[in-house]
């Protein structure tokens, strides 16, 4: 693909942007909402940097910041091949939680859930982070028993979950359909402080609060190759000029394995679509986030009103960003069997985005055998959440030259040594569900 | 929807088959060692472009088909049975990196 040839507007100083609070909205309110700017500066990328982030979406931009905030290091560009949140930041369903069952997992996800309960405050920015609570369905006692078993797992490490009665689960959603013939509702189990966050704010917030801490966002920077020099990395090729680096981390999960390939890196990875959908816009009729157990489905409802809601992935290697009927037909029917009144709705938008599925479920926030090149990826369809521990763990790599302690387990080495984290516990299949 | 031309069945919707993964990988000898059969089970090309996969019609003769696709335009050059090769390599190389968005 060419890209076409694109001029930087004039760079504006980051921190022109100010401080956003309640005073200066009603100030700009009464002064014609004339004196907003940019939020993030316009880079032009220099031709060397200390640490080069491929990639501007959440784990990307999350991982500048960090890297600024907590590390010192600003010698920091994040290239972007188009504009920001364009990428699966901007694709996902937008749901936060921590009810895994892997120790390790709950213990990474629920820093994560904790990172995003102080998101606002820390990047001042309203991300419209909502904790209405995650509640996941059973329809049979066996699958009652593994989410007891995967609730009292997360309570044992003092993450929250509770167990809900049909009764209950019928008062917090009524719109369920409790006694469906074939796969009733016997109950559910409830993460209160699970919820959403507005996704694209996310990438906005983390770029501002980068670009204000002295990283480089560049937009329209396409990355085509890594490049290194007797095993150790020396930077970048992009659509805008080689970009010499000490450190290159890959953050562009959905394409990992090919900008790996370019520096000889061989992922436990394959690339699948997943598809999301958003209905016609309709008052309040659900306020937590529904997750099916008789089938793979997953709801909530946006602030505008639509029902945001998905399913599992198609099936099959692709990077088409878009979606095949069958599934959507698979999801549809999902949903109608669990909430019958989603039949009288239309369904207003349909998109896919691609993700790296590892070969145990589990993301890969690693280094990689070629010296200086990192690799933030594998996240399946489970990335979104993690942004801010992946962020945090993937700085922290790139600074120590160690992994993160709450990322320790997510290594390549791994694979190889047998001590993979099989959170759905399928083998060595690049399905997760 | 794909529709996959089964040799034996005719062509047919994607949802009578079950994807089975990359066909392209070949078991190492026995005695490899640890690395070879880490590759073989972990490792994959994933390329952007075309891909020999398995596809199994379980919703129809039950035969184990190797197919050739494009995974980024989803057309498929060739199906054959899991011994045979395609007669003919598809039309142009694989897309570089990223192409196509």
């Amino acid at each position: 693909m060419t890209v076409p040839p694109y001029s930087d507007p004039p760079a504006v100083p980051a921190e022109s942007s100010g401080r956003y609070s309640l005073w200066r909205l009603l100030r700009e309110g009464l002064n014609g909402q004339r004196g907003w700017s940019r939020a993030w500066a316009k880079a032009t990328p220099r031709p060397q940097y200390r640490v080069v982030i491929v990639g501007g979406g959440g784990h990307g931009l999350a991982t500048a910041f960090y890297l600024a905030s907590e590390h010192g290091i600003n010698d920091v560009a994040v290239l972007e091949k188009g504009p920001l949140g364009l990428g699966n930041v901007g694709r996902n369903t937008t749901i936060i939680r921590s009810n895994y069952f892997h120790p390790d997992n709950i213990r990474f996800y629920d820093f994560s859930l904790k990172l995003w309960e102080g998101f606002e405050r820390r990047l001042n920015f309203n991300a419209m982070v909502s904790q209405r609570g995650t509640l996941n369905l059973f329809h049979t006692e066996a699958q009652r028993d593994l989410f007891t078993r995967r609730a009292n797992q997360m309570r044992l490490l003092g993450v929250d979950a509770l167990p809900l009665s049909r009764a209950a689960v019928k008062h917090r959603v009524p719109l369920i359909d409790l006694d469906h013939g074939r796969y009733p509702v016997l109950g559910g189990f409830l993460q209160p402080r699970g919820g959403t966050v507005r996704h694209d704010a996310v990438a906005w917030a983390y770029a501002r609060a980068a670009s204000a801490a002295g990283v480089d966002v560049v937009e329209h920077c396409e990355v085509t190759a890594v490049r290194s020099a007797g095993g150790r990395v020396t930077g970048v090729d992009s659509s805008r000029g080689f970009i010499a680096a000490d450190t290159v981390c890959l953050a562009v999960a959905g394409h990992s394995s090919l900008l790996a390939a370019t520096a000889g890196v061989k992922l436990p990875i394959e690339t699948h679509v997943l598809q999301a959908f958003v209905s016609e816009p309709i008052k309040p009729v659900l306020d937590v986030v529904l997750t099916y157990g008789a089938g793979h489905f997953y709801i909530n409802q946006s602030d505008k009103g639509g029902l945001v809601f998905g399913g599992a992935i198609d099936g099959y290697n692709t990077y088409g960003q878009r979606g095949t009927l069958p599934m959507a037909e698979e999801v549809a029917a999902a949903g109608v069997t669990l909430l019958p009144g989603l039949a009288r709705l239309r369904v207003l938008r349909q998109w896919g985005g691609v993700m790296d599925m590892s070969m145990d479920g589990s993301p890969i926030v690693s280094k990689t055998g070629v010296e200086g090149l990192s690799v933030n990826g594998g996240w399946c369809y489970g990335g979104f959440k993690a942004i801010p521990a992946g962020g945090v763990t993937t700085a922290h790599l790139i600074a120590h030259g160690e992994p993160h302690p709450l990322a320790a387990h997510l290594t390549l080495e791994r694979f190889a040594t047998g001590r993979i984290v099989d959170e759905r516990g399928i083998g060595p299949y690049p399905y997760l569900h | 929807m794909l529709r996959i031309p089964c040799p034996w069945c005719g062509e047919r919707d994607e949802i009578e088959f079950r994807y089975r993964g990359d066909a392209s990988r070949e078991r190492p000898a026995a005695h490899a060692g640890l690395a070879a059969f880490n590759a073989l089970v972990y490792t994959r090309d994933n390329p952007c472009g075309w891909h020999a996969e398995w596809w199994l019609h379980v919703g129809g003769c039950r035969q184990l088909l190797k197919v050739v696709r494009h995974t980024l335009t989803h057309e498929i050059h060739w199906v054959g049975a899991p011994g045979e090769e395609p007669p003919s390599r598809p039309d142009g190389p694989p897309l570089p990196p990223q192409a196509g968005h």
